[in-house]
Order: structure tokens, then C-alpha cells, then sequence
């Protein structure tokens, strides 16, 4: 065998290596990394069970109500729901209709208690006049609609 | 023999000795660029952009957030070319070109990292969150930091180069996971609003202000790179003739 040979060998293992160790590092990125998890998956069952973990989604319209100082809001990703009760300050972005994701548990009366509200804002970035003419674009569709 | 000039001429470039002045001249060029970017791009980012309808006045950090993450992964690419070109060709400018790109590219990584935290805060509602997103653009700073640690703990500069390639070369798989990983998995940080496949999602003062910006640290990144390839050049070819000659290393050298 020829050093070139040795070395182009050497290469290739590492190569081989490599691209094994990656595609498991993805692997258990990809199962650990969600940083939070939709209604939907709650629903089927795929939140952890009696653990802390994150819900996310956006919150629903009309739902916020406060009561002293707690919060009660819904999270929705439109297919399903979770009714959250929070303790505590609310992000300045924490608005209805607009993403959030809560750090809780979910009780046994199926509501989720969360311990941290962060609000989650979306890639659009607009000056005001042009967030409310979207807003006025989309009064005029609904009321358009039959 | 027309077509051969050309192709001397392009490696003549790949010695150290011819790159070192062509280096030197074209700075002052890179570094007013990089004023003249700056000054436009500060002047919109302060006055010209108009206020976020959802962030208020905190989202203009996105004018140095954004630019310092593109140019923490651009950087990265780029480092990792030349450490890859280094180690198929055996140049070996590569090797000093990659050594000089690694704390530029820390620099933006870290300023990517600082800016999101203070992003964050005010808009999220926290400093730090382990999202996909915001642990891969971690994870790319220790990769920064691990090459220049590892480069500098070995002495003899060849092996130093290989060593390091190696790592760069690795870290390259970080890349595509930092850009896509708000596709891929659900993250606190927000999509990208401006992307090749569709239309940007930002009013366009506030891209044209942070892709001026880009362009500011771009030019900015260039500039300090050729610099310090310059210093590296000097260091390592201390021995040759040609540095001897230098107007100026003689007299400075005992």
C-alpha cells in the first residue's frame, strides 16, 4: 500500500466518521431542540407528561383576562387550545393575536400554569402607518366576506 | 502564452511575499469603504428608518444584530475555504488568511449574541433562551474560539494550519444548521425576514438601512483581515530575505 493510498484511506474514514457523528448530532437536535410545542401536540398526547416544558402559539383573541394579578389567556395554534393562568409581569410584546410561548406544567384541571410568559414577534417590520392599513385592508376583507 | 500571464499573474498573488504589498495597498480602500457604508448606514439606521409598528424604537438594533450574524456565518465560510484550500493545495498564505479571518468572525458572533440579548429582553421578555437558533449561533462562537485556541497552542505554524483547518472544516456543518434552524424547529427567535426566496418582509428603508450596514461591516471585515494577514505574513517569513528588506522591518529588527 502506497502512503497516498494510506492517507486518501485515512481521509475517507474521517470523512465517514464524521458524517455518522453529525447525523446523530441532528437526530437528537432534532428531538430536543423544538423549543416549544403547539396545542396540536398537546392534544396528541406528545407534551411530556408531569414535567416542565414550553407551549407556544399565538394568543387567542378576546381571551386575556386578569384577575388580580393573574393572567388568563388561551394559546392557540387554530386547531386547538390551551387555557393558560400566569402569575406575574407579561412581556411589553405580549399581545392578543399576536405569538407567545409559556414555561409551565399543565394541571390536573387541564389548565397550564405557567411560570415565564415570553412573547414571540414575527419577522414583519413595518413603520405604524403602514401596520394600520394592513389592519384597515383586513377590516375590509372581513366585512367583504359573505 | 497571452493565457498563461493571466494564470501566473492570479498565483503570483497566492506567495506571501507579492500578497503582502497588494495587501497593504488595497486597505485605506477597504477602510473607506467601510466609513463611507458606516456613515449611511448609521444616518438611516438613526434618523431615516422609520419606528417598528409592533418593537417601537427597540428593533433598530436589528441595524447591528443582523449584519454582525451575516457576517459571523459569511466569515465562518470563508475561514473554512481557505483552511480546506490550505489543506488540499498546501498554500501558504491559506493557512495565515483562515488564522486572520477567526477573530473577525469571533468579534461578529459575540457582537450577534450581545445585541440578541439586549434584543431580547425588552422584546421577548428574556437575555437568553436555548433555542435552536440562539444555541447553534453559540455554538459557532466556541467554534471561533476553539480555532484560535488551537492554533495558537500549536507551535509550529504548518501543523498549527492543519490542525486548525481540520476544525474549520467540521464546524462547517454549524453553518446551515444556525440559518435554518428557525425552519426547521419551533424557536422563540423570529423567521428570516429577508431571504433569496421570497420577497423581504421589512419596509424598505429598514432593509435598505441594515443591508448598507452589511455592506459597512463587510468592508470593515476585509479591512481588518488584510491587516492582520500583513502582521501574520511578518511573523512568519521573519526569517526570509524579503522581510529583511522591508522599509518597514529594517531597522527595527536588531
Amino acid at each position: 500500500m502506497k502512503p497516498r493510498h494510506k492517507r486518501i484511506g485515512l481521509i475517507a474514514g474521517g470523512l465517514a466518521a464524521l458524517s455518522t457523528a453529525a447525523y446523530f448530532v441532528f437526530n437528537a437536535l432534532d428531538s430536543n431542540l423544538a423549543f416549544f410545542v403547539t396545542p396540536t401536540e398537546i392534544a396528541a398526547g406528545k407534551a411530556p407528561q408531569g414535567k416542565i416544558f414550553r407551549v407556544g402559539g399565538m394568543v387567542r383573541e378576546g381571551s386575556l383576562r386578569r384577575d388580580n394579578l393573574t393572567v388568563h389567556f388561551v394559546i392557540t395554534d387554530t386547531a386547538k387550545d390551551v387555557p393558560v393562568a400566569y402569575t406575574g409581569i407579561l412581556p411589553d410584546l405580549f399581545k392578543e393575536g399576536k405569538g407567545a410561548v409559556a414555561q409551565g406544567k399543565i394541571g390536573a384541571d387541564g389548565i397550564f400554569v405557567a411560570s415565564e410568559v415570553l412573547a414571540k414577534h414575527d419577522e414583519n417590520y413595518m413603520p405604524p402607518e403602514a401596520q394600520h392599513a394592513v389592519d384597515q385592508a383586513q377590516q375590509t376583507a372581513k366585512t367583504l366576506k359573505p | 502564452m497571452n493565457n498563461s500571464h493571466k494564470i501566473i499573474h492570479w498565483f503570483k498573488y497566492a506567495s506571501p511575499q507579492s500578497f503582502y504589498p497588494l495587501a497593504g495597498k488595497l486597505i485605506p480602500w477597504f477602510w473607506a469603504l467601510a466609513a463611507v457604508f458606516a456613515g449611511i448606514g448609521l444616518w438611516i439606521t438613526f434618523f431615516a428608518a422609520p419606528t417598528d409598528a409592533q418593537q417601537g424604537e427597540g428593533y433598530r438594533i436589528i441595524f447591528i444584530h443582523v449584519p454582525a450574524a451575516w457576517m459571523s456565518m459569511f466569515i465562518y465560510m470563508v475561514m473554512a475555504a481557505w483552511a480546506g484550500l490550505g489543506l488540499a493545495l498546501n498554500t501558504r498564505l491559506s493557512g495565515m488568511m483562515a488564522q486572520a479571518l477567526a477573530p473577525t468572525g469571533a468579534i461578529m458572533a459575540f457582537l450577534s449574541l450581545w445585541t440578541g440579548a439586549l434584543w431580547g429582553k425588552p422584546m421577548w421578555g428574556a437575555w437568553w433562551v436555548w433555542d435552536a437558533r440562539l444555541t447553534s449561533a453559540l455554538i459557532l462562537f466556541f467554534l471561533y474560539i476553539g480555532f484560535i485556541a488551537l492554533q495558537a497552542a500549536i507551535d509550529d505554524p504548518r501543523r498549527a494550519d492543519k490542525a486548525g483547518a481540520i476544525l474549520a472544516l467540521v464546524g462547517v456543518v454549524n453553518v446551515p444548521i444556525i440559518y435554518f434552524s428557525v425552519k426547521w424547529w419551533n424557536t422563540l427567535h423570529q423567521g428570516a425576514s429577508v431571504s433569496l426566496m421570497k420577497a423581504p418582509t421589512m419596509a424598505a428603508t429598514m432593509l435598505w438601512g441594515m443591508l448598507i450596514m452589511s455592506l459597512a461591516f463587510w468592508m470593515y471585515s476585509i479591512a481588518v483581515a488584510l491587516t492582520r494577514v500583513r502582521a501574520i505574513i511578518l511573523e512568519r517569513e521573519a526569517h526570509t530575505e524579503w522581510v529583511k528588506e522591508l522599509a518597514e522591518v529594517k531597522g527595527v529588527t536588531p
